[in-house]
């Protein structure tokens, strides 16, 4: 890991995360994990990541009570959870008031096609950076790919795709490290 | 409090199932609020969800918005930690998993092998929500425009995102 924040710093990254997460939050967790404040480098952020999506929930909020207890504990996986959802939840009250007030939400339509339309970009280029950065073999691309093609194309349940292609991804994966380690030991 | 023990039981358990996030359990979450419970008509399970969908933070929190129609911030903090706790309790167990393992010398590449499916399902959640937003040429040059600003540059995604938004207020 490269650097180790603070308690604070946790839980005010965190809350970044969560109140520019418009679309989702991922895009803006690897962004401020991995690019702006370094606290783990790509690959291990995928992998807490992986970690997180094969675990009920949202993923990131999986992956902010993994990071925060790997950094501070009990009261990091506190923090880092907090950070995230404390800015959205504030604001989701304040829209409720509103909602019980007028029965509906002021007209901005046009403008949230518009965002709708950039996040939708903003996770797609996500996933191309992350694929390209973290040298893959060509097995494990394959793999992705056949997640990629069961839920965008043929819209099977992620439950589902996530219970058959997460036993073969790490039987491919210790498979080649078994091959690695048997390549290194030989003169 | 009756009510609000239904709603932290039914969140709780759409909790556990929850693989995938929001978008994964919106069909349970309609049968559960709407045809079990009928806390609400199937209009405003629409624009509560949808209302949750434009703020920022995990689409998760829809659950917070139904929780605050059916009972008030009670509700709101019922419907949350119901669908919070369990799964961040089985996120903090396989943590502890994790650092329990890091010496053993197959953790790190079994833990590598998740991760092409963890991208895979970001790239195809992208692609869905690509297809919902795609209504338009000009959304679809927002979406190009997008993906190619997040992949080969470092610069801070909201800059899109208020690019986008403003195109759309300009012209669609």
């Amino acid at each position: 890991m490269a650097e180790v924040p603070g308690k604070l710093e946790l839980f005010l990254g965190f809350a970044k995360i969560g109140a520019l997460g418009f679309g989702g939050v991922g895009p803006w967790a690897r962004h401020v994990i991995v690019e702006e404040r370094k606290w783990l480098t790509e690959r291990e952020y995928a992998e807490v990541l992986g970690l997180g999506q094969i675990l009920p929930g949202p993923n990131v909020g999986n992956a902010s009570v993994m990071i925060g207890r790997g950094f501070h504990g009990l009261a990091g996986a506190l923090l880092a959870t907090a950070g995230l959802y404390i800015g959205p939840l504030c604001l989701l009250v304040v829209m409720s008031i509103l909602y019980d007030a007028y029965g509906d939400l002021p007209r901005v339509a046009p403008f949230m096609e518009g965002v709708a339309a950039a996040a939708a970009g903003m996770v797609i280029g996500m996933a191309l950076k992350m694929a390209f950065n973290l040298k893959a073999s060509a097995q494990l691309v394959a793999v992705g790919l056949l997640a990629i093609a069961a839920v965008a194309w043929l819209r099977l349940p992620m439950l589902l795709v996530v219970a058959i292609l997460a036993p073969l991804g790490i039987w491919i994966s210790l498979r080649q490290a078994r091959a690695a380690a048997l390549a290194k030991a030989r003169p | 409090m009756i009510l609000l023990g239904q709603i932290l039981v039914a969140f709780g358990t759409l909790s556990l199932v929850a693989i995938g996030g929001a978008n994964a359990v919106l069909p349970e979450m309609h049968r559960l609020v709407v045809e079990v419970h009928h806390w609400m008509d199937d209009a405003t399970f629409t624009q509560l969800f949808a209302m949750a969908q434009a703020a920022p933070g995990p689409n998760i929190l829809a659950a917070s918005v139904m929780g605050w129609h059916i009972a008030g911030p009670a509700g709101m903090m019922a419907a949350t930690l119901g669908m919070l706790v369990p799964s961040a309790c089985l996120a903090w167990i396989m943590a502890g998993l994790t650092i329990r393992l890091r010496g053993n010398t197959w953790m790190k590449p079994a833990q590598f092998g998740l991760v092409p499916i963890a991208v895979g399902l970001i790239a195809a959640s992208g692609l869905i929500m690509a297809q919902a937003a795609g209504t338009s040429w000009l959304s679809f040059l927002i979406i190009g425009a997008s993906t190619v600003f997040v992949w080969r540059t470092k610069h801070s995604p909201l800059w899109v995102l208020a690019g986008g938004g403003l195109l759309g207020l300009v012209l669609l």
